[in-house]
């Protein structure tokens, strides 16, 4: 479970003109739920993926990971809670690449190298041997239906397929969190379809998602668990 | 299974793969920087290898030589003198010495012609250098010719081509029977060139300098020590010189490498966003960058060394050697001895690869440390 505890960022605080992006959030996210996070441009949705996904601190608050899976950093046990707030960057990257897995809405995947690359790139700095994260790759890609694309350079595929490639690179240090800033938003409505079905499958298996959308086919999902609403960096509604 | 080193090599592939997606810029890049290792090489293999010949050429030469003045001018000195030096306290011989320049006008080049000191050589007979032997285009067994004082040919059989242990110090080398230089040059009998002089111990040189300078005051003494110091100084210079007008090209190399390897393009930087969103730390991103920077900086370090090498003790240093010998209008063309050593390859590599390094660094590690939530808002 995701905990917030009144975070606050502003970014250039302390200058003439700060911008309070997230104002005083507290809120809990359960584990193996699709939770999401609706409201329009420039409600804070993005920031407070951010913040919950260790890439960046809130100005003020805290956020509690807790039962973290085992191999975060060498002296926390699997269960182990942590709060992230105040961590150095090495710790943070830590477990930001255990804990999390990222679906960015421009897919930011690296061009001129193939899919299989790309899937595999958030696993070369773990040190894990090249063959079996490659196996991994390899399977996730399949298992996506990716499978006759895995040396394909990544400027050929359609949106749906390269959305998907995000998917298993996101997937590829096997996260318990799969978080995604709106996914559906280059996607047409069978593709938004197919992406919650996606979603669906995750949450079976046991993952924790977190998406940011304005699009109904995601907030207006059965799928989805929880809707929270956010409004200039603030909880509006939360159903 | 997790090595420590298997980080490294999943990094170091990307690097590879990397750098294989930017093939014209980072070709480019590498052509430049070979070029400049070239020409940086190039420099300092040959002024080097010039010192080193000329040290090898003064470990052979007596200790001092003794030359008579006329008019402040170097003229044949009294072969009789010889015996008044022997008889300095530390001097320990002296031997007349017979030689002189003879100007070949069919290469266009300066021999030195010398009376052989160590074996006798039969009349009509000369031993002669690999240069010359070449120029000449002549071997063992063979008969040449040379123009004596008088204009009128002389005949001589080459009975030895001299070994190719130093060519600078043998190649224009035609060594004969001093009754045959003598008849050469219309040297005088009683005068020899100069007179070479071997002291006991070295330290009472200047002293006996001193001494013969006092008892012969148009005597010209040279030490051994001075004409290494003027060799290195010359050499230094010329090569000095060289580094200056080449300095500019380095300079230029410089520019050239921060705003190729450092001017990252829009792309390069949302790149190391993304890295760094997908869980890449800052030291990871920077270790791709050293990657790909050691790939370059290695593979022109190694190609410019190669190519210098082959082209100062291969092709004689074509490109330089106007600027570098000076005399070579005069000097028949000899070959390099091939020899490398480290403290020469340490400073190539501190002159090329630390510049590079330098000008790559900070612009990198100011990318690297881009916040990872830079990815989620382009």
């Amino acid at each position: 479970m995701i905990e917030l505890v009144q975070v606050v960022k502003t970014f250039q605080a302390g200058l003439a003109t700060p911008f309070t992006a997230v104002d005083g959030v507290s809120l809990s996210i359960p584990e193996a739920q699709i939770t999401v996070l609706k409201g329009p441009s420039g409600s804070g949705k993005t920031t407070l993926l951010t913040l919950i996904g260790c890439m960046a601190r809130p100005t003020s608050g805290r956020i509690h990971l807790h039962r973290l899976p085992g191999n975060v950093l060498p002296q926390l046990q699997a269960g182990d809670s942590v709060e992230i707030t105040s961590l150095p960057e090495r710790f943070l990257t830590a477990i930001r690449r255990r804990t999390f897995g990222f679906i960015f809405q421009q897919f930011n995947l690296i061009r001129g190298i193939s899919v299989l690359e790309n899937v595999m790139l958030p696993a070369y700095p773990t040190g894990e041997d090249h063959r079996s994260v490659e196996a991994r790759a390899v399977q996730r890609l399949e298992s996506l239906g990716l499978g006759r694309h895995l040396r394909a350079s990544v400027e050929r595929l359609s949106g749906g397929e390269a959305q998907r490639v995000a998917i298993a690179r996101a997937l590829i240090n096997d996260p318990t969190v799969l978080i995604a800033d709106e996914p559906t938003a280059h996607l047409d409505s069978r593709l938004s379809e197919d992406f919650m079905a996606l979603m669906g499958q995750f949450k079976a298996a046991g993952k924790t998602l977190l998406i940011t959308s304005h699009d109904p086919i995601v907030h207006g999902s059965p799928l989805a668990d929880r809707v929270v609403e956010l409004r200039d960096g603030q909880i509006v509604a939360e159903p | 299974m997790r090595a420590p080193t298997q980080r490294y090599r999943n990094i170091l592939d990307f690097a590879l793969s990397s750098l294989l997606r930017r093939k014209g810029r980072n070709l480019s890049l590498t052509g430049v920087y070979t070029l400049v290792v070239f020409v940086l090489a190039s420099l300092i293999f040959f002024v080097q290898a010039l010192k080193r010949e000329a040290r090898e050429l003064l470990v052979q030469a007596p200790d001092m030589v003794v030359q008579r003045l006329v008019a402040g001018r170097h003229d044949p000195i009294l072969a009789a003198q010889a015996e008044a030096i022997r008889s300095i306290r530390g001097v320990l011989e002296v031997r007349p010495r017979l030689w002189g320049y003879y100007y070949d006008p069919a290469f266009g080049g300066n021999l030195t012609v010398m009376a052989n000191e160590h074996e006798p050589i039969a009349a009509d007979a000369v031993w002669i250098g690999q240069g010359v032997a070449r120029n000449m285009r002549v071997n063992e067994g063979d008969l040449i010719s040379l123009r004596a004082y008088d204009g009128l040919p002389m005949l001589f059989l080459v009975q030895k081509i001299l070994p190719t242990e130093s060519e600078l110090v043998s190649s224009d080398l035609v060594l004969m029977a001093p009754r045959d230089v003598r008849s050469l040059f219309h040297f005088p009998e009683g005068l020899a060139t100069d007179l070479a002089i071997t002291a006991g111990n070295p330290r009472e040189l200047p002293t006996i300098a001193a001494k013969i300078v006092e008892r012969f005051p148009d005597a010209r003494p040279i030490l051994k020590a001075e004409l290494l110091r003027t060799y290195e100084a010359v050499f230094d210079w010329r090569g000095g010189l060289m580094v200056v007008v080449l300095g500019s090209a380095l300079l230029s190399f410089v520019i050239f490498a921060w705003d190729k390897a450092t001017g990252l393009s829009a792309e390069e930087r949302r790149e190391i966003g993304i890295l760094k969103s997908i869980g890449w730390e800052s030291s990871d991103v920077l270790l791709l960058k050293f990657w790909e920077g050691t790939v370059v900086s290695l593979t022109a370090f190694l190609s410019g060394i190669l190519l210098a090498y082959v082209h100062v003790f291969f092709f004689s240093a074509r490109l330089f050697e106007h600027a570098l010998k000076g005399w070579s209008v005069l000097f028949p063309r000899y070959r390099l001895l091939p020899a490398l050593d480290g403290y020469q390859l340490t400073v190539l590599f501190f002159l090329t690869v630390l510049p590079y390094t330098a000008a790559t660094l900070v612009p990198i590690w100011r990318a690297a440390t881009v916040d990872p939530d830079a990815a989620m808002r382009t």
